[in-house]
C-alpha cells in the first residue's frame, strides 16, 4: 500500500503493480512500521501540549495582574522585580553575546585563514556549547563571585550567561555569512571595493536575518536558564539596582524553581505564574525568529530580482539599484544607467 | 560600519560607469577616491575586533578547565581514587577542630565518594535515551514521509517549543503533575509485570513519583527535540532519485526506509543521539526537581537518587558552611568529572555528525 502513498503523486500504474507484487506479510510489516512512527509523533506532541496546558491551567485560576506591579516578598507579593531583572539580563546578554558572537562568527566565516588554528577556534566554540550550564554557573561562582569578589551580581550573571550562548550566535552568524551568494561578493569586488569593504557594506548586511535569528535563539536560551544564574546572580526581593557588582539580580526562573514548595499558597501560585510568563516569553521569541525567516525567504537570493538585500534599502544606503542589478541576472538596466550617467 | 567617507561610490551618487565609458566622463561624475588611511583603519579594526572575539570561546573553555582543576586540586589529593568509587558523601563534623591529612585541612570525618552521583547521571541519561530515541526517531520519519508540508511546519513549531520550554518549567511539571500521576496510575501497573529477565527491573516499591524513572522520562522529553529535529533534517537531505529507485523496485515504504534512508542517515542519527546524551548528562534543574535529591544509588528503578549536576546545585549552599573549603572543592571535583564526561560525549558526537552531515543547519535546540 505505501508504495504509492504520497511519494510519487499521480503515478498512474504504480499502485496496482505494487499491490500485486507485495505479499501480505510485507504489507502488514509496512503498516506496523507506519503505525509505530505515528505513535512516536503522538508521543512527541503530547508532552508539549501537556506541559503548556498544565502551566496555563495551574496559573490562570490564581492569576492576578498585581504580579506586574508588586515585588516578591517571600510570603506573597508579585513578580515585578523578577520580570525587570529578566529583561535586564536579556538586554545585557543581547549586547554582550551579540557583539562577541557575531564578531566570532564573522572571523570564522570571513577573516580567518583556513587552517588548523581556525578549526581549533571553531571546535572550541562547538565544545563550549555542549558544556552543562551548571558547570558554567559553578565556575562563574568560584572565579567571578568569590575569586574576583564581585559578589552575587549582574556582571557575573551576564558574563556567564553570555559565554553560554555565544557559540549559538557565532554558529548562526557563520552559517548566515556562508549563505550569502558569491555573486554579491563578486559584484562588490568588480566595483573596485576591497574585500573588507565588500564584507562591511554588502555581505554583513545581507546576513543580518540569519544573525538575528541566532541572537533570538540565544535570548530564548537565556530566558529559560536557571542553573548558571543561581550562584552568580543570586536573588533579591528588590528591583535590580544600577550597580554592576555587589548587587544581586532577581529573575523569573528563580521564582519557578524555589517557590513551588513554599508553605504559603500565595507564593506557590507565583511559581506557576512565573512559569507561564517564561513560556510566553519563549513562545514570543520563537515566533519572532520564524517571522524573520519568513520575511527573509521573500527576499531569498534564489529568486530572480529579489535578493536578501532589499533593493529599496540598498538604494538608500548608497548602493544604487544599478550597482545591484547585474546580480539579478539582467545586466541591461545597469548598462542603461551607466550610459545615462555618461 | 557605515562610515560614509570610505564609500567608493560617493554619497549615494550614481553607479560607477562601465569601463568603456570611463574615459569619457573624466573627472565630472567620478566617485571621490576613498581615503586609504580611513579604509585601512576600518579594515584593521574589523580584523582585530573579530579575531579577539573569536578567541573568547577557546579562552573561556581553557579558563573553565583551569579554574576547575585549580579549585579541585586539594580535593583530588584528599579524596584520591576513592572519589570515583566511594558511596558516602559527608562533609564531616564542623563542631570538632579541623584535621590535616595529606597536607589538606579538613573537618573530622569528611568523606567524599561520588559513585552514586556518577551512577545516577549515567542511569538517568540511559533511560532518557531508551525512551526518547524511539519516539524522536519514529516522529521524525512520520513528519518527513507522511505529514503534509503545512502540518509538518506546525509540528516543527512543537519541536522548537519543546526545545525552548525552560527546563525549570518542565521540572515543575514533572514534580507536581507527571510524577504524582505516574506513581498513582502507571508505576503500580508496571510493578506487576511478570518476573522474567528485563521486565523484572520494573518490580518493587514504586515510591512517590520522585526518582530515577521519572527523571529519565523528564529528560527524555528534553532530548526528544534534539534527536527528532536532527533526524528530520537528515531525512530531508536523502536524494529523491535513490528513494524513487528503490520504490520502483516494488519495495514497501518500510523496506525503502531500511535500504535507502537508514543507510544515508545512520551516522548522523548516532551523532544526534550522542548529542542528546550530552544534554541529558548535564541537565540540572529538572533533575534536581524530580530526582528526590538523595545522595545514594537508587534501590530500584523508581528509587530516589541524584546526579552530579543536581548535587552541585543543591549542595553548593551548604558546602559554603565548611570552614576549610573542602566541601566546595569536592563539588569542583564533581563538576570536573561531569565536564570530562560531557566533553568526551560531545566531541565524539560532533566528529560523527560533521562527517555525515557537513553543512547541515544547526539542529533545533542542541544544548538548549
Amino acid at each position: 500500500m505505501a508504495v504509492s502513498t504520497g511519494t510519487i503523486p499521480g503515478a498512474p500504474a504504480a499502485p496496482s503493480l505494487g499491490r500485486a507484487g507485495v505479499s501480505s506479510r510485507r504489507r502488514a510489516f509496512d503498516l506496523w512500521w507506519w503505525v509505530l512512527s505515528a505513535i512516536g509523533l503522538v508521543l512527541l506532541i503530547v508532552p508539549v501540549v501537556w506541559v503548556l496546558a498544565g502551566v496555563v491551567a495551574n496559573a490562570v485560576p490564581n492569576w492576578s495582574w498585581s504580579i506586574f506591579t508588586e515585588t516578591t516578598t517571600g510570603i506573597g507579593g508579585g513578580l515585578a522585580n523578577t520580570i525587570v531583572g529578566t529583561f535586564v539580563l536579556l538586554v545585557g546578554v543581547g549586547i554582550l553575546a551579540g557583539v562577541v558572537g557575531i564578531g566570532a562568527g564573522v572571523f570564522l566565516a570571513e577573516v580567518a585563514p583556513p587552517g588548523r588554528l581556525t578549526g581549533l577556534l571553531r571546535g572550541a566554540s562547538e565544545v563550549l556549547s555542549g558544556i552543562p550550564s551548571i558547570v558554567f554557573g559553578y565556575v562563574g561562582y568560584v572565579a567571578l563571585v568569590v575569586g574576583l569578589h564581585w559578589g552575587f551580581s549582574l556582571l557575573a550573571a551576564l558574563v556567564v550567561l553570555s559565554l553560554l550562548v555565544v557559540p549559538y550566535v557565532a554558529k548562526s552568524t557563520e552559517l548566515a555569512l556562508g549563505q550569502v551568494p558569491l555573486a554579491y561578493r563578486e559584484g562588490g569586488e568588480a566595483l573596485g571595493m576591497s574585500k573588507t569593504h565588500v564584507l562591511r557594506r554588502v555581505v554583513l548586511r545581507s546576513a543580518i536575518p540569519g544573525m538575528a535569528t541566532g541572537l533570538i535563539f540565544a535570548l530564548a536560551i537565556s530566558v529559560g536558564e536557571t542553573a548558571p544564574l543561581l550562584y552568580t546572580a543570586g536573588f533579591s526581593n528588590d528591583y535590580p539596582s544600577d550597580h554592576l557588582v555587589h548587587a544581586a539580580v532577581p529573575y523569573l526562573t528563580y521564582a519557578t524553581f524555589t517557590f513551588w514548595n513554599q508553605p504559603s499558597t500565595a507564593v506557590k501560585a507565583l511559581s506557576y505564574d512565573s512559569a507561564l510568563l517564561l513560556v510566553f516569553l519563549v513562545l514570543v521569541l520563537i515566533l519572532a525568529s520564524r517571522l524573520i525567516v519568513r520575511l527573509t525567504q521573500r527576499y531569498s537570493p534564489n529568486r530572480v530580482g529579489g535578493g536578501a538585500l532589499p533593493r529599496r534599502r540598498a538604494t538608500r544606503r548608497g548602493l544604487t539599484a544599478g550597482a545591484l542589478a547585474p546580480l539579478d541576472a539582467s545586466a541591461a538596466p545597469a548598462e542603461r544607467d551607466g550610459t545615462s550617467a555618461a | 560600519m557605515s562610515d560614509e567617507s570610505v564609500d567608493p561610490l560617493g554619497q549615494g551618487g550614481p553607479p560607477p560607469p562601465p569601463p568603456a565609458a570611463a574615459g569619457a566622463v573624466r573627472g565630472a561624475r567620478r566617485p571621490r577616491p576613498p581615503r586609504p588611511y580611513a579604509r585601512r583603519l576600518a579594515e584593521r579594526a574589523l580584523r582585530a575586533g573579530s579575531t579577539v572575539t573569536a578567541i573568547v570561546p577557546l579562552g573561556a573553555l581553557v579558563a573553565m578547565i583551569v579554574v576547575l582543576l585549580v579549585e579541585a586540586l586539594p580535593a583530588i589529593r584528599y579524596n584520591g581514587w576513592h572519589f570515583l568509587t566511594g558511596s558516602t558523601w559527608s562533609q564531616g563534623s564542623y563542631y570538632s577542630p579541623p584535621v590535616r591529612t595529606n597536607g589538606i585541612l579538613h573537618p573530622a570525618g569528611a568523606t567524599y565518594g561520588a559513585w552514586p552521583l556518577i551512577l545516577g547521571t549515567i542511569e538517568t541519561s540511559a533511560i532518557a535515551i531508551a525512551i526518547g530515541f524511539p519516539i524522536a526517531f519514529g516522529a521524525a520519519i512520520f513528519i518527513v514521509e507522511k505529514l503534509p508540508k503545512r502540518l509538518a511546519g506546525v509540528v516543527g513549531l512543537c519541536l522548537e517549543l519543546l526545545a525552548g520550554i525552560p527546563s525549570v518549567v518542565i521540572g515543575l511539571w514533572g514534580v507536581l503533575t507527571l510524577g504524582p500521576l505516574l506513581a498513582r496510575d502507571v508505576y503500580p501497573l508496571l510493578a506487576h509485570l511478570p518476573n522474567v529477565p528485563v521486565l523484572n527491573i520494573f518490580r518493587g516499591y514504586v515510591g512517590s513519583g520522585e526518582g530515577l524513572l521519572t527523571s529519565g522520562i523528564v529528560l527524555a522529553a528534553m532530548i526528544i527535540p534534539i534527536i527528532a529535529a536532527t533526524t528530520r533534517d537528515l531525512l530531508r537531505q536523502v536524494p529523491e532519485a535513490t528513494r524513487e529507485g528503490a520504490e520502483a523496485l516494488g519495495m514497501t515504504g518500510a523496506e525503502v526506509f531500511r535500504t535507502v534512508q537508514l543507510r544515508w542517515i545512520r551516522t548522523g542519527v548516532i551523532g544526534a543521539v550522542i548529542l542528546g546524551l550530552g544534554r541529558a548528562l548535564g541537565e540540572t534543574i529538572a533533575v534536581a526537581l524530580v530526582s528526590g535529591s538523595v545522595i545514594s544509588a537508587a534501590t530500584n528503578i523508581y528509587g530516589t537518587m541524584t546526579t552530579i549536576a543536581a548535587t552541585i546545585v543543591s549542595l553548593l549552599d551548604s558546602a559554603q558552611g565548611d570552614p576549610t573549603g573542602l566541601a566546595t572543592r569536592s563539588l569542583s571535583e564533581a563538576a570536573l568529572v561531569l565536564l570530562g564526561m560531557t566533553l568526551i560525549v560531545n566531541i565524539g558526537a560532533r566528529m560523527l555528525v560533521r562527517r555525515s552531515a557537513r553543512g547541515a543547519a544547526l539542529p533545533v535546540g542542541v544544548g538548549f
